[in-house]
């Protein structure tokens, strides 16, 4: 038996009353009436986790409209076994269909604009859709401009594939189409970009499909960045002991051009050929946020408020996730958009009520990385809220590494995705 | 003499919980945390053990000996040292008062 299953929320709203499920809610309502309509946009880990949520703790008394402009949910997270072909996009693609028995009505459409002032969020093939709080989860968008010769024509075949889905399953066949002894150059963009560990991860997976199909194959990493970013000691060490030869690093090794054509990459200093050319861009908050004007920081991010991820610039809009103006040591990963949901919902809830957001949030996080199909490695944090910084901070002492790769943590980094997957969509 | 519900409710809580004062949802968010990892709103999945319907004392026991490190663990010594005695004792609460 399960705390709030489906079948319970269902049973629950047929009665308009609150069943056992909802222990801890005090206040009861006799029937169900809605107070209000919450659009969410944006069907990640935030915003997927968000609608539910509103659904489950409004006890059905928020209207919630999920805008989410792919048909299926592809995962981020795990899209690295992808590359190293241990999974398949099968493994890592969710439906939204589930989200529909908690009552969240979900709307395939691609978002064209939110007018804040009028509180409508416009559609491409639907009609407006007028809310009273609107969430926004809208991930990342790349600043290609950033690297000269990464136009349209390039990324044809230059990916990022730093957004799960058709890149995905395009630079897994890249990889199967390069030769035996070719090189896979990786370039990642300087801090702050989403998943911090994540590039890292995807050279030991590509390595490791190396070492199993194309041993006289290379990866290159060049690092923007002056060292590895995240679990830095537990790659180097993997690098080491799992990939001898085979992994060449660079920090400080900004890619500021790419040559389609004559497949090359160059930093300030030097020009590198590949076979296969991997070269994640900067990043910025989605393309709506930008539009909605929330952007509030070095025009990249969206400054939020720890207690509600209300937005610091536009009333009654809250950004979720890799969006957001990351508060210190908190990292951009799919756990703490989830995370970041849950503490949205509980404030919205609570603000469309008339009362006010709790003045002491927690949130955790926990983010697995694979350094080979069978071994993973994990960093976790927690954060609370910090009144006088107005700010999530870590709590000292909490939180830390692996002492080592191991494979137990292999098969809980899949039990996470398997578990945060079902507390998102059902 | 009739019980107010939210007396009930109360009096049915320990003490940790009613002087949470200012968040009445305090346990709720808490429990929430957990969730990314340990479903709550459906069954269990692959890897990580269910919490909802857990005995709370067995469940506060396992977590304070994760925090106190008396417990081995892969992340969850490192997740307990986040929350307060307090805290987790809510979330114990929570989790044994689920159906």
């Amino acid at each position: 038996m399960t705390g709030f299953s489906r079948r319970e929320f269902l049973k629950m709203a047929a009665a308009g009353a609150a069943s056992t499920a909802f222990a801890g809610c005090a206040a009861v309502p006799e029937a169900k009436k809605t107070i209000g309509r919450v659009v969410v946009i944006g069907g990640g880990f935030g915003g997927a986790t968000a609608a539910k949520y509103l659904r489950i703790w409004s006890q059905g008394t928020i209207e919630v409209l999920l805008v989410e402009r792919n048909t299926d949910f592809v995962s981020c997270p795990m899209s690295n076994l992808v590359l190293g072909g241990s999974r398949d996009m099968t493994d890592i693609t969710r439906s939204y269909a589930k989200l529909r028995d908690y009552g969240v009505q979900v709307i395939r459409d691609e978002v064209t604009g939110v007018d804040a002032g009028n509180k409508r969020v416009k559609l491409s093939r639907n009609q407006d859709l007028p809310y009273d709080r609107l969430v926004l989860s809208p991930g990342i968008d790349f600043m290609h401009d950033a690297i000269e010769g990464y136009n349209a024509q390039a990324q044809k075949t230059i990916l990022h594939s730093w957004k799960a889905g058709p890149e995905t399953a395009a630079l897994r066949k890249q990889l199967e189409e390069m030769k035996d002894g070719g090189v896979y150059v990786l370039s990642i963009p300087l801090a702050p970009y989403r998943c911090p560990p994540g590039p890292y991860e995807r050279a030991c997976l590509v390595a490791s499909y190396f070492k199993r199909a194309k041993p006289r194959s290379k990866v290159l990493i060049l690092d923007a960045n002056p060292d590895v970013t995240s679990k830095g000691p537990l790659f180097k060490a993997a690098w080491k002991d799992l990939y001898a030869g085979m992994i060449e690093y660079r920090g400080n090794a900004a890619v500021k051009t790419v040559d389609a054509k004559a497949g090359t990459v160059a930093t300030d200093f030097d020009t590198f050929r590949g076979d296969v050319l991997n070269v994640i861009p900067p990043q910025r908050a989605g393309d709506i946020a930008k539009g909605a004007g929330l952007i509030t920081a070095n025009n990249r991010w969206c400054g939020v408020d720890w207690l509600s991820m209300e937005s610091v610039a536009v009333t009654g809009v809250h950004v979720l996730g890799d969006a957001t103006l990351s508060a210190p040591l908190m990292p951009k990963s799919g756990q703490m958009a989830n995370q970041h949901a849950k503490l949205a919902a509980a404030a919205i809830i609570e603000l469309m009520n008339g009362r006010q957001a709790s003045s002491t949030p927690l949130i955790s996080n926990t983010c697995y990385s694979y350094v080979s199909d069978k071994e993973a490695v994990h960093v976790a944090s927690v954060h609370t809220y910090d009144p006088k910084d107005k700010t999530l901070k870590t709590v000292p002492g909490a939180g830390g590494l692996s002492p080592a790769r191991n494979e137990a943590e292999a098969f809980y980094a899949w039990g996470w995705a398997q578990n945060v997957w079902a507390d998102m969509l059902g | 003499m009739r019980i107010p519900l939210v007396l009930a409710v109360m009096l049915a809580l320990p003490l940790t919980a009613v002087a949470q004062g200012a968040d009445p949802n305090l346990s709720r968010n808490l429990a929430a945390t957990c969730s990314g990892c340990h479903n709550i709103t459906g069954n269990a999945l692959a890897g990580m053990p269910p919490l909802t319907g857990q005995p709370k004392e067995a469940l506060l026991r396992t977590l304070k000996d994760y925090k106190e490190g008396k417990r081995p663990a892969t992340v969850m010594h490192q997740l307990a040292k986040g929350y307060t005695d307090g805290q987790l004792e809510l979330i114990a609460a929570y989790f044994a008062a689920q159906k």
